[in-house]
């Protein structure tokens, strides 16, 4: 990876942890539209019955036994993003073709 | 709109699933033909960029909030395929980690949001890019409608499924939700149109998507 690929990829994953954690306590906790709409149409309660998975380490977007929702939902944000950047990248890693690793050293590689 | 358990039945859910399901295994298979060295941590960082952006809740009207959806930003970054496996990812951690989105309802959440918002969306975009002018604005214009009209169309699509599982008519549910996601839409395609403006400018390159000529950049960044 350039140099340059690397700052723009450092910046990104910056402005992205900026966003989650900083900026994530202040968004609006009114429902989504389609939460709305399951509301106002009655069918809200189908989807508050029963939940397949109950072992979610951090419900909501709050990570529980942290004092105040800003941090709660802060550290939420930061957990989530940095997992979300690892599991992208090694996912990627992981089926990228194999000449890119042997094309770094050819012809074509190398910048 | 991630759906919870409860709102789909089982043949919805299962046809939903399956759909899904091959759509990111076929998205694997291309990835590992097509995926360039500089995609892989791209990939990465636009999965976290998603996760972090759909965490900003905007209030739209009528005390009802939206997000980002973020499919057509990874389609016009990362081509459909590579944006199907990251609406996956995503989705995948927002219902384990964050009980965001429900289980049984994973592979119709993943059908909505990365097959029909990145997939479907990408090649509309194609042909809205074609038949527009070869420029930056252009471009940049295909992009803001193809987003908003995403988050639309997922919409409908999310209430055809509860439609079809028998949970609300069509006629109740599709204007509804059509309607709420027309607004939510716009705050879909401002972030989506400048965060390629921005990395237009920046870093011409890694978008995929885009194929005028790329002037270089002033400041002598780009390599490509």
């Amino acid at each position: 990876m350039s140099k340059n690929m690397k700052t723009f990829i450092f910046v990104a994953l910056l402005v992205s942890l900026f966003l989650a954690i900083f900026i994530s306590p202040f968004a609006s906790s009114h429902p989504d539209g389609l939460e709305k709409v399951a509301e106002n149409k009655g069918f809200l309660e189908r989807g508050e019955e029963w939940a397949a998975w109950k072992s979610s380490p951090i419900p909501d977007y709050a990570v529980p036994g942290l004092r105040g929702d800003a941090l709660a939902t802060g550290a939420a944000g930061l957990v989530g993003t940095v997992a979300v950047f690892l599991i992208g990248y090694g996912l990627a890693s992981i089926i990228k073709p194999k000449s890119v690793e042997q094309a770094k050293g050819g012809p074509k590689g190398g910048q | 709109m991630h759906i919870p358990d409860g709102f789909l039945d089982a043949k919805t859910l299962i046809t939903t699933a399956v759909v899904s399901a091959g759509a990111v295994g076929y998205g694997i298979k291309r990835a590992n033909e097509k995926l360039g060295e500089r995609q892989v941590p791209l990939m990465g960082v636009t999965a976290a960029f998603i996760f972090a952006a759909q965490m900003l809740n905007f209030p739209v009207a009528g005390g009802t909030s939206g997000h980002f959806l973020g499919a057509v930003l990874a389609a016009v970054l990362l081509g459909p395929w590579a944006a199907c496996l990251i609406m996956a990812v995503v989705l995948v951690v927002q219902c384990l980690g964050f009980a965001d989105g429900g289980l049984t309802a994973l592979g119709a959440n993943v059908f909505n949001m990365g097959v029909v918002g990145g997939i479907l969306c990408y090649y509309i975009f194609v042909v809205l890019k074609k038949a527009l002018p070869r420029t930056r604005s252009s471009f940049l214009s295909a992009v803001a409608v193809t987003s908003w009209f995403s988050v639309i169309l997922a919409s409908a699509v999310c209430a055809i499924e509860l439609a079809v599982s028998g949970t609300s008519p069509l006629g109740v549910v599709l204007p509804a939700m059509v309607g709420v996601h027309a607004l939510i839409g716009i705050g879909e395609a401002i972030i989506t149109t400048v965060v390629v403006a921005v990395v237009l400018s920046t870093r011409p390159a890694l978008v995929g998507s885009y194929d005028l000529p790329i002037i270089p950049h002033p400041a002598g960044g780009e390599t490509q």
